[in-house]
């Protein structure tokens, strides 16, 4: 049994850090998240030149190995940063829902340029009626000819604003949540019908509504197989909710490590508030929810790269999930009221942590859903 | 034991109904129902609607032009409020200076300010907490000097809610530098207009500037503004702390916000062709909420017979105070919970006042977060949950 880091992860973990504690102060992730892109460009070359980028693709993609356990050794870095480059949608989503869909040229094209740092993605799979099944698809694509002809509503769209090219998730034929009948596809979103409608998220994320009114693409648009998208869809986002567990296991020891360095200095009735059993208890609390949190997504990471079979995968992914909800919920709360009143205002770090846990436990599946998931299989 | 309310009282609560059905304009409704805020101009207004018909301060005595209600009278008028979302007064002024300058001022402050506070002319905010005294209040710093007719004020006082707005502040300033920190302080009412007083919002987490931080430099107050007797201001405040303690609970407010949660439920897809209303862990999530609430409600029935009885309300308050905003924080954790993706976006603007534009998410879903961080801060005001505990422990517990 060995729980170490390997000699690349723990390289991958230290150059997260030193670029973190180099260029992403608070101060700084402010001003990122007011400009117009609310990322930073320069950020994202630098990641793409430290070989950020290859991380969640294996190999022969060009990438480090896809290994899930090194994207969570990466994801737990940004979360105690509390960074918002894209990362999740443009290269987690979407670069690796290609890297499982498309192929020969298309497939090198995209991922080297997704590599490279020159190409923004988004995937525009969630409606209003779906909440976290993937399967719930309303959206349509109806084959005319050649061209195939998208119509819909999608929300929840992470980095729309920025994207070149999005993934649409699109039913062509079958039942509403029906599995077969799913299709991805690059959707150029300058074409004519498509509406993207941008905004800042409660975490500082860009994101957007986007709307398909008749928007006609190539048949080659199509990623993959028609109608047969759906099983590389889950494989993806359970991919990613090892990526946002692990990243919440990074905002909740910082806001930990601060809050309990708030209470070494608040001083009331005329001690530091640190030495009041009441609040160390709840302390304590927290760091053993921080260290079930982190046990769990290790094990469902490592779980997802061995060689289990994919209910016992997808049952350990929604194992993490719902755990590490249940400690987003404890420890961000409790943050926030023992820092008291300037916990809940805006020019300290701690609230805007608390917003980012309180986004990650919504995506992909709370709590309650994953519970229900993993009860169900 | 008797929970029915009497056929007066019954006859009481009709007409609370019947006024606010009529008198509660319409379109404030709707924006408490969008969870838009109202504008100062709409509670002020409010105010002076409840004023025309009598109803304007239910717990001040009649002397004062007040309802004269017994304790069942102002629990049904609170109900009924809450329900249809009326907004309660403005409690800086009616319920927390106003009850002390009736206790402690002179004849000559009774008659400059209440009057003023009765009709909503004249708007109160509360100078309490500083940057270095939360919890520990009585650590206070603000001082007040004596020079001849007047005090000179400096200092800091923060979490001033709505301090953009208000006339006046009532102040805990220290008169003097005691051996005990409690013994020191006075009560002291401010113009908000003085030379010398500046303001800083500070922006919560949900995006809006609902609490300032208020700076005091060189303030001259006109002595006459001091309450009682100087140094004796700690001793005021604390009795302000127990008063006006029915209604803290917020029952009917979470009464209402059940309602439209399993409302919203109802009409929300679970995302496999059912509604969430279907959905047996969200089903039961609410029925939870419910019981609470209940529970909640009786505590409170209690506490408030025991007032009418004449008993003083001790450390229930307390009580009620920690179950009613956990109870709260509860509900809005499922608002969020209900909302799912729908409220991540950050878009305050929508639930100010005036809004136009294109609304992104359903309803009002892209609230649910907004609310959700707000009212963190329900655990952490006015006694933090923290400190009601301790009072249970030293008063009730005898520990």
């Amino acid at each position: 049994m060995d729980f170490s880091y390997s000699e690349v992860q723990q390289m991958l973990q230290d150059s997260v850090k030193k670029f973190v504690s180099k260029n992403y102060d608070f101060d700084t992730r402010s001003k990122i998240i007011e400009s117009d892109s609310g990322y930073s460009e320069e950020n994202w070359k630098l990641f793409a030149e430290l070989g950020w980028l290859t991380v969640p693709f294996s190999e022969e993609d060009g990438g480090l190995g896809g290994s899930a356990v090194d994207l969570m050794v990466m994801m737990e870095e940004f979360g105690k940063a509390n960074l918002v480059e894209p990362y999740l949608p443009s290269v987690v989503l979407c670069g690796c829902l290609i890297s499982e869909l498309a192929t020969g040229e298309v497939k090198e094209q995209m991922l080297g340029k997704l590599v490279g740092g020159d190409l923004q993605l988004a995937l525009a799979a969630s409606e209003t009626g779906s909440r976290f099944n993937s399967s719930k698809v309303a959206t349509t694509a109806k084959s005319n000819g050649n061209s195939i002809v998208i119509n819909g509503r999608k929300i929840a769209v992470l980095n729309g604003s920025n994207a070149n090219e999005l993934l649409v998730v699109a039913r062509e034929s079958g039942g509403e949540v029906d599995a077969d009948g799913i299709s991805v596809f690059l959707v150029n979103p300058d074409t004519p019908g498509v509406t993207v409608r941008s905004f800042t998220n409660i975490d500082g994320q860009k994101s957007s509504e986007i709307d398909f009114t008749d928007v006609t693409v190539a048949a080659s648009a199509r990623l993959g197989e028609q109608g047969k998208a759906l099983m590389a869809i889950e494989k993806v986002i359970d991919k990613a909710i090892i990526a946002v567990s692990a990243e919440a296991v990074g905002v909740l020891e910082t806001l930990l490590q601060k809050t309990v360095e708030y209470s070494k200095t608040r001083k009331q009735f005329g001690t530091v508030i640190g030495t009041f059993q009441a609040l160390q208890h709840r302390m304590a609390d927290m760091f053993i929810e921080c260290q079930l949190a982190r046990s769990i997504v290790v094990m469902a990471a490592m779980k997802l790269d061995g060689s289990a079979g994919q209910t016992e995968k997808t049952k350990a992914v929604s194992a993490a999930k719902s755990r590490v909800g249940k400690a987003i919920r404890k420890v961000s709360q409790e943050a926030v009221q023992i820092h008291g009143g300037i916990g809940v205002t805006n020019e300290l770090d701690v609230g805007h942590y608390f917003k980012r846990a309180t986004a990650l436990e919504i995506m992909f599946g709370n709590t309650d859903y994953h519970i229900e998931r993993f009860a169900s299989l | 034991m008797k929970a029915e309310f009497t056929a007066e009282e019954l006859d009481f609560q009709s007409e609370v109904k019947t006024f606010l059905n009529d008198e509660f304009p319409a379109e404030y409704r709707e924006k408490v129902d969008a969870n838009v805020r109202l504008n100062k101009d709409e509670l002020v207004n409010w105010q002076k609607i409840l004023f025309k018909k009598g109803w304007a301060a239910p717990s001040w005595p009649k002397e004062y032009g007040g309802t004269g209600w017994s304790q069942v009278q102002k629990y049904i008028f609170a109900t009924e409020m809450g329900l249809i979302g009326a907004p309660e007064p403005i409690p800086f002024g009616m319920k927390m200076v106003a009850p002390i300058i009736m206790a402690y001022g002179n004849d000559e402050q009774k008659a400059r300010f209440l009057p003023d506070i009765l009709e909503s002319n004249v708007w109160w905010c509360q100078g309490y907490s500083e940057p270095n005294s939360g919890s520990d209040l009585a650590s206070l710093k603000t001082s007040a000097v004596r020079d001849g007719d007047h005090y000179i004020v400096n200092g800091a006082k923060t979490w001033n809610t709505y301090g953009q707005y208000a006339d006046w502040i009532f102040c805990l300033v220290r008169t003097e530098t005691t051996a005990k920190k409690q013994e020191g302080i006075s009560f002291l009412l401010i113009d908000m207009h003085s030379p010398g007083i500046s303001l800083k919002p500070i922006v919560l987490i949900d995006g809006h500037p609902e609490v300032n931080e208020i700076f005091f430099d060189d303030v001259r107050v006109p002595a006459e503004n001091l309450i009682g007797e100087e140094n004796k201001g700690w001793t005021y405040a604390k009795v302000l702390l127990t008063h006006e303690r029915t209604g803290i609970s917020g029952v009917p407010r979470g009464k209402k916000r059940l309602s439209s949660l399993k409302r919203i439920a109802r009409e929300t897809d679970d995302g496999f062709g059912s509604s969430m209303m279907e959905n047996d862990a969200f089903k039961n999530k609410i029925a939870a909420l419910e019981i609470d609430l209940e529970a909640i409600e009786y505590a409170e029935l209690r506490t408030l017979a025991s007032v009418s009885a004449g008993k003083a309300p001790g450390p229930e308050s307390s009580i009620l105070k920690i179950v009613g905003t956990e109870l709260a924080q509860r509900i809005d954790e499922a608002f969020v919970e209900l909302a799912a993706y729908h409220c991540l976006p950050f878009v305050p603007d929508q639930f100010e006042d005036g809004f136009q534009g294109d609304y992104i998410s359903p309803g009002t879903s892209a609230s649910a977060a907004l609310t959700y961080f707000n009212n963190r801060k329900a655990t952490i005001y006015g006694g933090s949950n923290e400190i009601q505990r301790n009072i249970i422990c030293k008063a009730v517990l005898g520990l």
